[in-house]
């Protein structure tokens, strides 16, 4: 087993103190990258695993079967139905978690380490043995097909499935990954074994692991847990544009309180502006009371609990969204005063004291990060879909603080556009209709 | 094949180690509670109240709330908004909560940050200053966070009126954001009333979690929060208590926006109270017993398993709570279920419970399960400071907290037998159907 052992300690910014985390990157036998923190402090193992790919890699006409399948993983396996499989489950005191996003699937395990062997063989035959037994599939579909149902009577479901149908249309990012009454009604077991062959692709994997475990156990272990996986998946979707013009759509719905997500097109994580639009982000809407939007909108004016700004960079698409909740009667004065900010600042820009704030709360904010096994498990695993080198842990905050005020606001000026910004509000909001 | 695999848990590990966990009282009072955590330089600083909506007087529900979003306005020596910018300037992050029994401030932020953090919080637990520009949009912002996790849920509007008749008398009957038109009465002198009587250091616990040193935790404090006078009016803690209920309650809660129907039984039951946890950690594996995992509990067997009568079961019980708490069961019925043979479904499983013995091998896994869930908890500092805060603020100890491993460790099936014939009795019951119409609520 080849081993490189990378040790890494940084210095907290805004504090004398000094935060230490040693990764330690493995190759095991059959080839996997593995990325280890050692923590024997408490006798447990915390796993992470992304395949990526997700939901996006749905067949044509079966919409909600990678998000069905990852649901049917821990309803039996091998010889076990999926009692048999929870009561081993629980007997070992053992949690798995298996999640279905937009472009990546991904699987949380923490066991004990006193049984950390036979938790791991039980994962390992969730994960490379699966059954997808009739009377499983037919329990958990009623299931989805409740969560597709609720989400039509949900305000914010229903904000988020209009927005995503008008911006990204045929591609998978423009239907809910649940699928829809029919596509879940039409899936077969069938379709599910394919849903798992094409999810759970080794070349598309990242794993890391923090815990009571040492490097010589972690190679086996990986291994054993994906051994009966295939080496490649099918092709990802194409790349697609953001297609929604700006303008408000306004969705009639008999509740109090308007909701809203509004968006336009975004920027890319590996773009060299990208830490530009991430610190103009933090100064616009990223960073709760501090933000631009929460002051105007809710400290000076008290128009909402609570307005946030994200940037989401998909693999295929590139959004910059905020979403905010209004009654009735002000969410038109809402949406005013959201995009007269968003022109402010595109026009005018931020200040040198807002992004000097900004800075000093991301770089002291980010070691902060590291203070569990699961967190630290969570960080590795991101770190490596996203392409990036264990040493970014320690030059993450110069490239924060090597973005300049010219930077940011140049970034506001190309990027943010308050003409192409699109409202989806959902509610009965006074005065304000649909409009391009 | 079931294949069972002998547990056997060589050492106790408790959360935080006793030896992790120090104590004291300030001369004025103050609690003071420090969890040692040095696995990363990071501390979590908490002041804890001991009051919360259910001290509030009557006809001003939702003030306690109130107050914990104008705390983070002016002082004598801060502008509006500065505490939490300065937290962020700092790289930290600060919030705060408020429930039944307390009201809690918390910042996130890197170890040797603590005095600063100690500075504003005993800062505002003294000199806050009110304008009325500061009630009038404060007041809209609480009604907008009302619309939001309120208004526009309609399971968040069922639960209110489940607990409404399920505590005539007591206080937990009314909600912690409080009612609307209660909410839009409250004024300048109710918020500052309640803030001149419970913001005090006799009535506040300070935890204190991560990477810090005792003796300096103490000396900190003693600096800025030892100097706070007592608040020598603070009330004892006296409220209004449920009368003996004798006779089952109904409601149907009637909703368009409920996609999914559904039922909820709630029975008044004991909570954790100091010294006397027993029954309460008996309820703990009487929830998980009842609808802990769907995959073994008995409702989830039977009506998800056994039979195709419901697609969600679970009962839920915590004992942490300062007066009487409650036991409670959910049922969402299959598709082409009623919620009337649901509830009869559900009922035949509790019957069937009260006349059987309970599976030991049952038991054995919900304690190997609790035991383990003790040692994943260590790798949450801030989830041990919590269950401090919560507990020294709702009558429990510092002892109480430690001693609740083992006591949740010894629980019997005669134990949890009993607590069932405790609790699960229909004249103490409140049930609760919620459907989008009549017709769907048969």
């Amino acid at each position: 087993m080849k081993r490189i052992l990378t040790a890494i300690g940084f210095i907290l910014t805004a504090a004398s103190a000094q935060a230490e985390v040693e990764i330690q990157q493995l190759t095991t036998d059959a080839g996997i990258d593995v990325w280890l923190v050692e923590e024997h402090s408490i006798p447990f193992v915390a796993v992470e695993m992304l395949f990526e790919g997700g939901t996006s890699l749905d067949v044509d006409g079966k919409r909600g079967a990678t998000n069905l399948m990852m649901a049917l993983i821990e309803e039996g396996s091998g010889d076990m139905d999926a009692r048999t499989f929870q009561r081993e489950r629980e007997s070992l005191a053992a949690s798995f978690g298996f999640s279905a996003y937009d472009d990546s699937v991904s699987v949380s395990a923490k066991f004990l380490t006193e049984n950390s062997d036979q938790a791991v063989a039980l994962l390992a035959q969730a994960l490379n043995d699966p059954r997808f037994d009739q009377d499983a599939i037919d329990r958990v579909r009623a299931q989805v097909l409740t969560n597709i149902a609720s989400d039509e009577k949900n305000p914010n479901r229903i904000a988020g499935n209009a927005f995503y149908a008008a911006a990204f249309g045929d591609h998978p990012y423009g239907s809910n990954s649940d699928g829809t009454i029919e596509s879940v009604n039409a899936l077969t077991q069938e379709d599910l074994f394919e849903a798992h062959q094409n999810a759970f692709a080794l070349s598309r994997l990242s794993v890391s692991v923090v815990g009571d475990i040492t490097p010589d156990e972690v190679g086996p272990m990986i291994d054993s847990l994906v051994a009966g996986l295939s080496a490649d998946g099918p092709a990802l979707p194409d790349r697609v544009e953001f297609g929604l013009p700006g303008g408000v759509t306004v969705i009639p719905y008999d509740t109090p309180q308007s909701v809203a997500l509004f968006g336009q097109a975004g920027i890319k994580r590996d773009d060299e502006d990208f830490f530009a639009a991430f610190i103009l982000n933090t100064i616009l809407g990223g960073n709760g009371p501090q933000s631009i939007l929460m002051e105007e909108v809710r400290e000076k004016r008290g128009l909402t609990y609570g307005i946030g700004s994200y940037l989401v960079p998909k693999d295929h698409a590139e959004m910059w969204l905020g979403s905010v909740a209004s009654a009735n009667e002000v969410m038109a004065e809402t949406i005013d005063v959201v995009t007269d900010q968003w022109a402010r600042v595109a026009t005018v820009g931020v200040s040198q004291e807002e992004l000097d704030a900004a800075k000093t709360y991301l770089t002291g904010e980010y070691p902060l990060r590291f203070d569990s096994n699961q967190a630290i498990a969570d960080i590795m695993v991101g770190m490596q879909v996203e392409g990036l080198p264990v040493e970014y842990i320690l030059n993450r905050n110069d490239y924060i603080n090597a973005v300049t005020l010219d930077d940011v606001n140049r970034v506001a000026r190309e990027i943010l556009d308050p003409d192409a910004l699109h409202f989806v509000v959902v509610g009965q909001p006074e005065g304000l209709e649909t409009s391009e | 094949m079931f294949r069972k695999f002998a547990i056997a848990l060589s050492l106790w590990a408790a959360p935080a180690l006793a030896q992790d966990v120090t104590t004291y009282t300030l001369d004025n009072g103050m609690d003071v509670v420090v969890i040692e955590d040095h696995r990363a330089p990071v501390v979590t600083h908490m002041v804890w109240y001991r009051s919360g909506s259910a001290d509030e007087p009557v006809g001003e529900s939702g003030v306690a709330h109130f107050l914990e979003h104008l705390l983070f306005k002016a002082t004598e020596n801060m502008e509006s908004g500065e505490l939490s910018d300065t937290v962020a300037a700092n790289g930290g992050s600060d919030n705060a909560f408020t429930s039944y029994d307390y009201t809690a401030y918390f910042q996130r932020v890197a170890a040797d940050r603590l005095p600063l953090m100690m500075q504003m919080e005993a800062d505002r637990m003294n000199n806050l200053i009110l304008t009325p520009g500061d009630i009038e949009t404060e007041r809209q912002v609480i009604l907008e966070e009302r619309n939001m996790r309120v208004d526009n849920s309609p399971s968040a509007l069922a639960r209110e009126q489940l607990r409404s008749v399920q505590y005539m008398n007591h206080r937990y009957g009314v909600p912690i954001i409080g009612w609307r038109h209660e909410m839009e009465a409250l004024d300048m002198d109710d918020a500052l009333s309640f803030y001149d009587l419970y913001y005090s250091p006799n009535n506040a616990i300070l935890v204190v979690a991560g990477d810090v040193d005792p003796a300096q935790v103490r000396a900190l404090a003693d600096e800025y929060y030892g100097v706070i006078p007592a608040e020598e009016n603070l009330p004892e803690r006296i409220r209004s208590q449920e009368p003996p209920q004798t006779a089952a309650r109904r409601l149907t809660y009637i909703d368009e926006r409920v996609s999914q129907p559904y039922l909820v039984r709630s029975y008044l039951a004991p909570e954790r109270d100091s010294g006397a946890q027993e029954t309460a950690a008996a309820l703990v594996y009487l929830a998980e017993l009842l609808g802990g995992s769907p995959f073994s509990s008995d409702l989830g067997i039977a009506l998800q398993f056994d039979t195709n009568t419901a697609i969600y079961t679970g009962a839920g019980y915590s004992g942490m709570s300062l007066d009487d708490t409650t036991f409670s069961i959910s049922v969402a019925p299959a598709a082409d279920v009623s919620l009337s043979d649901a509830e009869a479904a559900m009922d035949q499983v509790l019957t069937d419970f009260l006349a059987n013995d309970i599976d030991p091998e049952r038991i054995d896994a919900i304690r190997t399960q609790l035991r383990a869930s003790e040692i994943y908890a260590r790798d949450n500092v801030d989830g041990l400071a919590n269950r401090y805060g919560a507990a020294l603020s709702q009558g429990l100890t510092v002892q109480d907290v430690q001693d609740w491993p083992t006591i949740l460790e010894n629980v019997t099936a005669e134990d949890i037998k009993a607590a069932a014939e405790l609790v699960l009795d229909d004249r103490k019951s409140v049930t609760m159907w919620v459907a989008a119409s009549q017709e769907a609520a048969q």
